[in-house]
């Protein structure tokens, strides 16, 4: 187990870069989720902790140690796959027992240790199998086996869900945190799906085109979102995005004051009232904003609605037994604290 | 249970009936079974007088009749008592597996590294040695020779050997098969600590075993069979190969036909067993030779 410590990565290929000098502080047994869309550099980030690529500049640091110009194999990680690299002609036995070749252990150590963590992994009845006797979740579970079973200060996975049918990697999920609250390693998680993020991580990093755009609790990244980008990227439905300009220490959207702020802000500046749909809801005289419904999304308790307005298509949620009708003209309301409030130019958060 | 039969049993009875009217119909069919079947007496009518003649007297090698009129085994007798074919046997074998390890070991070795490494000239690299296949082997001949002789190795086996430890087509066909493993496993290896070298022989080769297979039996036969260079370079007959040796079975006036058939009828046996041994392989490995190109 050990702390993990980047300080201004940059990542260039050719020309291109593609990591902008980031940094990001992993503390000792913690579990940090880097999410983001495709190529926002949340893979390159993790295969240069791994080392698997070279960095251009700036310093990887594991327990302490400037891991930079240091070999894979020596950088005291292990790695889990998103298609499992697990070798084909090998054993399950022999594939956990492979990340066991260069320790220094005696026989009948790696014996143990690999019985531990096929107990662990609850796979000992599968230690005689081949790779393509397994079904998907056991070859994944056969990856995280052959890399526990080094005890590397540093776990990295890397999309380890993404091969896996919607059921299992539900089920994985769960195991995979699991796992981390009985061993306590240090992990460093990559995935594009917003829900593994906030299901699995200590602490989330939000990544953007080679920046970092937050670095947060899953709590703190949902509630208190450092931009548009975080705000629409964390939720689903994701966040209606509202424009509007100040007047008065109000906010107008459209032609109609609306909301006061809290915040002072200068005359006229153009601002983006961020609502999730979960707060916005139809009913009540007054209104954020209003328009036509579209579509009906039923989930049994609740019906999202889709709404037609001046400032653009909104989604709201409505009552699940007597939601609005399609084509009905609705008024959607929010709490006061419930809206963000963003630049509306650069979308960083103003509150 | 039985339900399910049931539908399976209706599935294959309707298939059945809808394949009818096709069969009886296809003219191309009986066309192609046609041409195939010419294709396949031209393949085996070669083997089948290869037989014949090694079972015939003297006298009847010019009598083209299939079946010999007093077939006998006098020629196998002669053929397997006479010293000098043990030795070419031997020398042949020797070649054809030294020649064949080695191909396997550096053609996949020089394939992988171009498959698996970035460095600068990799690409011209693999162009330059796929281009040497576009030279025939008449061509290299003579520099061959003239290399061997100022060498040393005329008349020896490092001599016949040469030329074939290493092949372009063998590079060229590892590389292609290297593509299909997947980049995770060699990091992942190499993340368990492996150097690579150990990479490449306990991860990267045992997942590319059809195409060793495809390019055991390429190299074996082909080096069985050789024939003008290991003519050209060897001069003692205790040095020929097989079909050097068998070839010398006669002189200008007098070529004795049946001995040299029975001398290829024999040497046809290791190559039958290389080949039934790896068969399976070497169809999936020209495939994919073919469509990973």
């Amino acid at each position: 187990m050990a702390s993990l410590t980047i300080r201004n990565l940059v990542k260039t290929y050719d020309k291109t870069e593609v990591l902008h000098g980031i940094s990001l502080s992993v503390k000792d047994g913690e579990f940090v989720v880097f999410v983001g869309p495709s190529g926002c550099g949340k893979s390159t980030t993790l295969r240069l902790i791994a080392g698997l690529e070279e960095t251009t500049s700036g310093e990887i640091e594991i327990a302490g140690r400037t891991v930079n110009n240091l070999e894979p194999k020596d950088r005291n990680i292990a790695m889990v796959f998103q298609n499992y690299a697990i070798y084909p002609h090998m054993t399950v036995r022999k594939n956990i027992g492979f990340g066991l070749r260069t320790s220094k252990l005696s026989k009948t150590e790696r014996i143990s240790r690999l019985e531990e963590v096929a107990s662990i992994l609850d796979m000992t009845e599968l230690l005689g199998r081949k790779p393509s006797q397994l079904s998907g979740g056991q070859r994944q579970r056969v990856a995280i086996g052959r890399a526990m079973v080094r005890d590397p200060a540093v776990f990295l996975f890397d999309e380890p869900l993404s091969n896996l049918d919607a059921q299992l990697r539900t089920q994985m999920r769960l195991e995979i945190k699991k796992l981390h609250q009985r061993v306590g390693n240090t992990i460093v998680f990559v995935t594009h799906d917003q829900v593994e993020a906030m299901t699995l991580a200590d602490r989330i990093v939000i990544m953007k085109d080679g920046h970092i755009q937050q670095v947060g609790t899953p709590s703190e990244v949902y509630h208190q979102p450092a931009n548009t980008f975080v705000a629409q990227f964390i939720g689903a439905p994701s966040m209606n995005m509202i424009p509007g300009t100040v007047a008065g220490g109000m906010v107008r959207v459209g032609s109609e004051l609306k909301i006061g702020l809290g915040l002072a802000l200068e005359e006229g500046r153009s601002v983006t009232l961020g609502v999730r749909p979960d707060d916005l809801h139809p009913g009540g005289a007054a209104s954020l904003v209003e328009g036509k419904v579209t579509v009906r999304e039923p989930l049994g308790p609740e019906t999202l609605i889709y709404v037609e307005t001046e400032q653009g298509e909104v989604i709201a949620k409505a009552d699940g037994k007597s939601p609005p009708e399609v084509g009905e003209h609705v008024k959607l309301n929010a709490e006061p604290d419930s809206i963000h409030v963003f630049d509306g130019e650069t979308g960083t958060s103003l509150a | 249970m039985a339900v399910v039969g049931t539908e399976i049993r209706a599935t294959s009875e309707s298939l059945l009936t809808a394949r009818q009217p096709r069969k009886a119909a296809n003219m191309g069919q009986i066309i192609r079974w046609l041409l195939l079947f010419a294709g396949g007496i031209l393949m085996v009518a070669p083997i089948a007088y290869m037989i014949s003649t090694s079972l015939k007297w003297p006298h009847e090698i010019y009598n083209l009749a299939l079946i010999p009129d007093e077939p006998h085994l006098e020629n196998y007798t002669y053929v397997l008592e006479d010293g000098r074919f043990y030795g070419w046997f031997v020398n042949s074998i020797i070649i054809a597996t030294i020649t064949t390890v080695s191909n396997i070991l550096f053609d996949s070795l020089v394939g992988y590294t171009l498959c698996k490494f970035r460095f600068a000239g990799r690409y011209i690299i693999f162009i330059a040695i796929l281009s040497t296949l576009m030279i025939p082997t008449e061509m290299l001949v003579i520099p061959w020779y003239l290399m061997s002789q100022a060498l040393g190795w005329l008349d020896s086996y490092w001599g016949i050997m040469f030329p074939g430890l290493m092949t372009a087509f063998g590079t060229f066909l590892m590389k292609q098969f290297f593509e299909t493993v997947p980049d995770d496993f060699i990091e992942a290896a190499r993340i368990d600590g492996l150097n690579e070298l150990e990479i490449w022989w306990t991860v990267a080769m045992p997942l590319v075993r059809p195409a060793l297979a495809a390019l055991a039996i390429f190299v074996f036969l082909g080096n069985w069979t050789a024939f003008i260079w290991p003519l050209i370079v060897t001069n003692s007959v205790e040095m020929y190969t097989l079909p050097v040796g068998l070839s010398s079975f006669g002189d200008e006036a007098d070529v004795q036909w049946e001995l040299i058939m029975t001398g290829a009828a024999i040497s046809t046996i290791p190559t039958l067993v290389v080949f039934l041994v790896f068969q399976r392989f070497i169809i999936r490995g020209v495939v994919m030779a073919g469509l990973k190109g």
